[in-house]
């Protein structure tokens, strides 16, 4: 073997921190539990297959859940101890359970709208998706996007006014993308051409995007919202056949055009970004620009470009949110969504399905506050909604283990 | 194929990097490039890569005249370079490395990863590299590295191959190995140019040798030359530094190191179990082929890199410095002028002033309480820019703005108006102009007569010998000899190559 | 050469110097931002879209259209925001102002916040969860708390100070101890704060204030914790301003004059010689945050001292992400933020006014967004007024040195 064979330690925090998550499903789900049953609802009325109601004891639930979450940290216990790193399965299985239980716990005397909940999810991370894949591509290629925030606005605005001033859904969503796109080479000018600071600009150019948006919303759209901004949303399509499988079926493939766009995009963009020429160069030019330079890759070209694709990507994001959801649009809309986006970036770290995944918690933390609230109204939602924020913490200080960048992110690189 | 530069010569403003530099390297030679660090092989070599533009000069591969715009252009008519640090991406695999820039593709861009792996595969196979292509380079020990920038440039059809100080990161073993693969490229054909100024390497490979110094040729030399023969043109004669010295006189210990190891950044040991002594009153030079500890070193004295635990102690006087911080090896009485003074001696966007003060900013004349004693500041300042001769507007301009001798100048003032027992000094005179190499020396004679121990670390022999009172040699991470100054050049130049005297 | 040749090549030279220099830079992109506003109020105008359809016969109508929309916006803004002259008062003629100094009174603190991690290489977007931290630490002093007159506002400001305070050493030892980003650390810590901050705000037993149903909001702060009027009862403006002025002052004197200072920039400059020079980088990292969030601590106590109305999860008023734009247009200097502050704060205080005659206010956020955006870019503004390079010399230094009667070396 030519490969140096490197003694590294696996940690504890893995197993520490399920083993911490587990004891608190199995203490306050289960032992502390509420009483009640959890109606765990498969199948929707129109649904064409229909599936029995699921119907389970809420602490019970927690405490099965506990224990099986606890045993799996035994298993990661005993994967450290033999020095091999916890299995992504038992953790996949981990997070399931967890989800699972508090589903539970929150709808004691209650039903859970099973395929309600994951498709909502679904619609409201679709922005957070896109998002976060134009943060991949301008990120793996080198160059820090804080501006994904006002992508999404920029997309949401064009994609509503477009729409509705001609009519066509099509256009609506080609000017999003392109207008999020030249947003995104005023970004990539000022970092490869003047050098500026990229999270300076980033910032900036969201001020500058709320900025108009406001103005223009204000000036604009509220008005004469009839001719300016009332676009209504993108049809519904159903996939015949697949949409007719339980669960999976109305999550997946019965939604609008933007959500679908979704689900093709990022396993695209991880075959781009792993399987292919493009995504190779990009990926030197992120890591090492000199190397990337000195095998005749021009640097600035491929990330002008990465990250312009990438602000096309993040403004139908941005279309996501009104044609695809609210179907008007509203001041400051994107809520922050942008900024999520650069966390689940992170969190998944810069790989496009880990990051998809993390979004997708994000969105499900969304609709759970909601439902939990209408469920359930004396549970304080805003802790639920707070933790996808702790977990990024959590994981950028490197609990949940390191999470390295593209080594070159956000260095201008100049030619020697 | 046979490379030949006729003529090149490239400027930086007004230094003359390489003047007028003809060289012929004939198809299956090793042709080794021997010079000191800065002597001007770096440049003529990226010129020839196509990273910089001659100024003069033309580039002829079989006697056809080449213009390469860039790289690309470089590689794509024959020449391969293997860098001193490598070009590779950490964390790729070894046939991503290899593919990039040149890869085999499929449909819609899809990269035949299998035929760039079978590629290494194929090339390791010939010349018994041993190179897994699935390997991640990070995880890869640096001599397996280096073989992948070779099969890197092999892939590409090299026909010249340039290899760019390429011992420099290796064991001894892996220099072994590599030479055995320099042997068996020439034999293959590719004509290699071997740039170093390791002495004995080049004795035991090279076909032909050429010798450059401050950016010109000076002569050229069969490998059966001796090494004394080499080391003098090499390093040329002897130019004329001397500085009026009395014979010292050492007085109280200052300085005792005793088997103190060290590791670099990549976790080697750099210093492997040193021990020497300073006193008052002594010049202590510590010689030596760049990268063979010193930095490593200096910089353990100081507090900057821990001392490998449990491996020795380092004491000041008699206070154990072994595990203190920076603040607080300089509070016990160091001075330091560390050994690239842009990165870690100044800050360009300070103003002079600022910069004399700038290790001094705890408690010290600068300051009054918590505020700095601006007045007291400008006096300083002032004066030391009178004695130390700073050509500067004021005290005020930007130190960045200054020329590198007087931003030196600006250090050693600071650290020698500081009140210290021991002045550890690293390349005090790198790219420093005539006028101030001759001050600076002036400067730290001064300090050996009022009574402080020096520890001057130099890779110039020159300088080694015009200050020194002892001079300890490294090699490899050891102090291979303690000798007096009155030993001859070529006797340091067999210690510095490793040969014990 | 003549010494009157050489005076006019050391005119030339100091002229190219100003013209070089950040201040010259800073004028225009105001001016250019100020601009950018003008052409976002004129294509939004109806008459001038009107007139455009016969531009070519009569552009007067077009062109007068856009004059009077742009004067009657910027018009409107200085009404609100300096000097009414339409008032019948003067004391009513100059509320504007007042309301543009307490409205600046918590830009200016937090901007110096921000401010001060640009100083030290580092990028505190947290200035929300900061004052959000600094809120609920003030909140509770100012409504669970029952203390005398002055020392109850006095105790509130520095609880304010302190849980701000809190929250920055929190974030620099996160980042000092594990390598993680600020960046994304502070985005995290706002949200987190605020919602927080909002079940806090929600439950009755914390800070939600009594007789408050479901709603997130505390009582209004007591009586005695209130920052007083500074110019008696007929205008807002409180002693948040002074307490705002103090921490510029605070900040010059830290950054200007002090050792810390010293050492903040000197890591912030280049942390290999600081850590050359003895600095622990690393500590320096926790400090300056801390540091950067005691100033947001000032705009946190006046956010929740500064009215008698209860504060709600909104009343961070969004200052935190505003205090980026005022370090960055102010430079990063006490004085530079201290009148990016007033700038902004009049463009909150001249709001209303525009809102009156038609115009909508929010053309002010573009013009603050651009003015930053150009200030972003030096080598932007320097090809589009052709300024020239930063310059070598230093004759401006030279002749301040010479006024200053300092001995000028050669």
């Amino acid at each position: 073997m030519s490969s140096l064979v490197t003694e590294t330690k696996i940690g504890f925090k893995a197993p520490i921190v399920m083993a911490a998550i587990g004891l608190v499903v199995l203490v306050f789900f289960g032992l502390l539990g509420r009483d009640g049953m959890a109606n765990f609802q498969i199948s929707r009325r129109q649904d064409a297959i229909q599936l029995p109601d699921v119907p389970i004891d809420s602490s019970l639930l927690g405490v099965v859940s506990g224990i099986l979450m606890l045993a799996l940290a035994g298993f990661s216990l005993w994967l450290t101890l033999r020095n091999r790193k916890t299995r992504m399965w038992s953790i996949s299985i981990f997070g399931f359970l967890g989800i699972v239980s508090l589903l539970g716990w929150l709808a004691a005397d209650n039903s859970v709208p099973v395929s309600f909940i994951a498709g909502t999810a679904l619609v409201l991370a679709v922005p957070i998706v896109l998002g976060a894949m134009g943060g991949v591509m301008s990120e793996r290629s080198g160059i820090t996007n804080i501006a994904i925030e006002g992508q999404l606005l920029t997309g949401a605005f064009m994609a509503a006014v477009v729409s509705t001033i001609t009519g066509s859904f099509t256009l609506g969503i080609i000017s999003a993308m392109v207008a999020a796109a030249l947003l995104s080479m005023i970004l990539a000018v000022f970092a490869l051409r003047f050098l500026a600071q990229q999270i300076i600009v980033g910032v900036v150019l969201n001020v500058l995007v709320i900025g108009v948006t406001n103005f223009l919303y204000q000036q604009w759209l509220t008005q004469d919202s009839e001719n300016t901004n009332f676009p209504g949303t993108l049809d519904i399509i159903k996939i015949p056949f697949l949409s007719d499988i339980p669960i999976i079926g109305p999550v997946l493939f019965e939604n609008r055009i933007t959500v679908f766009a979704a689900l093709l995009i990022v396993p695209a963009l991880w075959f781009v970004l792993f399987k292919t020429k493009l995504g190779l160069r990009a990926r030197a030019v992120g890591e090492h620009p000199l190397a990337a330079d000195t095998v005749g890759i021009n640097v600035a070209r491929t990330r002008f470009w990465w990250v312009t694709i990438g602000g096309a990507i993040a403004g139908l994001g941005g279309a996501a949110l009104t044609i695809g959801n609210a179907g008007a649009f509203g001041r400051e809309m994107s809520g922050g969504f942008g900024f999520i986006a650069l966390a689940v970036v992170i969190l998944g770290r810069w790989h496009p399905i880990s990051a998809s995944l993390a979004a997708l918690l994000f969105g499900f933390s969304i609709i759970l506050r909601v439902w939990a609230n209408q469920v359930s109204p004396g549970i304080p939602s805003d802790f639920i909604t707070m933790v996808p924020y702790v977990v990024t913490i959590i994981a950028v200080v490197g609990f949940v283990g390191k999470s390295r960048p593209p080594k070159a992110v956000a260095v201008p690189y100049v030619k020697g | 194929m046979k490379l030949e530069l006729r003529g090149i010569t490239k400027r930086f403003g007004t230094l003359v990097a390489n003047a007028s530099i003809d060289l012929t390297v004939n198809p299956g030679e090793i042709h080794a490039l021997l010079g000191e660090n800065g002597a001007g092989k770096s440049t003529l070599m990226n010129v020839l890569y196509g990273l910089y533009t001659a100024d003069e000069g033309e580039i002829l591969l079989d006697d056809k005249v080449q213009k390469f715009s860039g790289p690309g252009d470089a590689m794509a008519a024959g020449i391969g370079m293997v860098h001193q640090h490598f070009m590779l991406i950490p964390v790729f695999t070894v046939a991503e490395n290899v593919a990039l820039g040149n890869e085999p593709t499929g449909v819609l861009g899809t990269l035949k990863l299998a035929e760039a792996r079978q590629r290494v595969l194929d090339i390791s196979k010939q010349f018994g590299f041993n190179v897994d292509p699935d390997a991640l380079i990070e995880d890869l020990p640096v001599g397996i590295q280096q073989r992948v920038e070779i099969i890197k440039a092999l892939s590409r059809d090299a026909k010249v191959l340039v290899l760019d100080e390429p011992t420099a990161v290796l064991t001894p073993q892996e220099t072994d190995e590599l030479m055995d693969i320099m042997r068996q490229l020439a034999k293959n054909g590719t004509s290699i140019v071997f740039i170093t100024h390791k002495l004995r390497e080049v004795k035991e490979v090279a076909d032909k040798i050429t010798v450059i110094r401050l950016g010109k040729v000076v002569g050229s030399a069969s490998p059966s030359a001796s090494t004394n023969e080499l080391a003098s043109l090499m390093v040329g004669r002897e130019v004329d530094l001397k500085v009026d010295k009395a014979p010292a006189q050492p007085k109280d210990l200052v300085l005792s190191v005793d088997a103190v190891s060290v590791l670099d950044d990549r976790s080697q040991r750099a210093v492997d179990s040193v021990s020497f002594e300073v006193r008052a009153g002594e010049i202590l030079a510590i010689a030596g082929v760049q990268g063979n500890g010193q930095t490593e070193l200096a910089e353990a004295l100081l507090g900057l890199r821990p001392v490998i635990k449990g491996s020795g102690t380092i004491k000041l006087g008699d206070k154990d410095i072994t595990e203190a911080s920076v603040k607080q090896v300089l509070e016990a009485g160091v001075a330091f002028v560390p050994e690239d003074r842009k990165k870690d001696g100044l800050v360009a966007e300070f103003s002079v002033a600022e910069n004399l003060m700038l290790d001094s900013s705890f408690k010290s004349r600068f300051t009054k309480g918590l505020n700095i004693n601006l007045k007291a500041r400008r006096k300083i300042a002032d004066d030391l820019v009178q004695e130390f001769d700073v050509r500067t507007q004021t005290s005020d301009s930007p130190a960045g703005k200054l020329s590198g001798g007087n931003q030196q100048k600006v250090v050693v003032a600071r650290e020698l108006s500081r009140e210290v027992k021991l002045l550890v000094a690293s390349q005090p005179t790198r790219g420093v102009d005539v006028g101030s190499i001759e001050f600076i020396h002036e400067r730290i004679v001064a300090e050996r007569d009022e009574g402080k121990a020096v520890v001057l670390v130099s890779t110039e022999l020159d300088e080694v010998l015009a200050l020194a009172d002892r001079i300890a040699v490294m090699y490899r991470g050891k102090i291979v000899g303690i000798v007096p100054p009155t030993t001859s050049r070529s006797d340091l130049g067999k210690l510095m190559a490793g040969v014990s005297a | 050469m003549t010494k009157k040749e050489v005076n006019q090549d050391g005119f030339n030279q100091a002229m190219k110097e100003i013209l070089a220099g950040g201040a010259t830079r800073t004028i225009l992109s105001v001016l250019l931002g100020f601009l950018v506003g003008a052409i976002f109020m004129v294509i939004s105008n109806k008459e001038f879209i009107e007139g455009l359809g016969y531009f070519f016969s009569r552009p007067g109508d077009s062109l007068g259209a856009a004059w009077q929309v742009v004067s009657d916006g910027y018009g409107a803004l200085f009404r609100g925001s300096i000097y009414n002259a339409d008032a019948d008062t003067f004391e009513k003629a100059i509320r504007p102002l007042t309301e543009t100094l307490r409205l600046a009174t918590p830009l200016i603190a937090a901007g110096l916040g921000i401010a001060l991690t640009f100083r030290v290489g580092l990028f505190n977007i947290g200035g929300t969860g900061q004052l959000i931290s600094g809120m609920i630490f003030a909140t509770f002093v100012a409504t669970k708390v029952e203390l005398p007159f002055l020392l109850h506002m006095l105790v509130a400001v520095i609880a304010a100070i302190i849980g701000s305070t809190l929250m920055g050493a929190l974030i620099g030892f996160l980042k000092a101890r594990t390598g993680a980003h600020e960046v994304i650390l502070t985005i995290m810590f706002n949200y987190v704060m605020l919602y927080l901050f909002t079940f806090m705000l929600r439950e009755q037993s914390l800070l939600q204030g009594e007789g408050i149903i479901g709603n997130p909001k505390a009582d209004p702060a007591a009586e005695n914790s209130l920052l007083p009027k500074l110019l008696g009862d007929s205008y807002s403006l409180t002693w948040g301003l002074i307490l705002a002025l103090m921490a510029v002052v605070v900040y010059w004197w830290l950054m200007e004059r002090s050792t810390i200072g010293f050492r903040l920039r000197m890591v912030g400059f280049n942390p290999d010689a600081a850590k050359t020079a003895g600095v622990n980088v690393n500590r320096t990292y926790i400090l300056a945050m801390a540091l950067s969030a005691a100033f947001v601590g000032v705009a946190a106590a006046n956010q929740t001292l500064g009215t008698a109305i209860g504060v709600t999860p909104s009343s961070h008023a969004n200052i935190g992400f505003d205090a980026i734009t005022v370090a960055l247009l102010g430079g990063s200097t006490a004085p530079g933020v201290l009148m990016a502050g007033l700038l902004f704060g009049a463009f909150k205080a001249g709001s209303p006014s525009m809102q009156v005659i038609g115009i909508s206010p929010e053309v002010l956020g573009i013009v603050q967004g651009a003015i930053v955006l150009f200030i972003a870019a030096p080598p932007l503004i320097r090809a589009l007024f052709g300024l020239p390079k930063p310059q070598t010399s230093n004759v401006l230094g030279k002749l301040r040195s010479r006024i200053f009667s300092r001995k000028v070396t050669k």
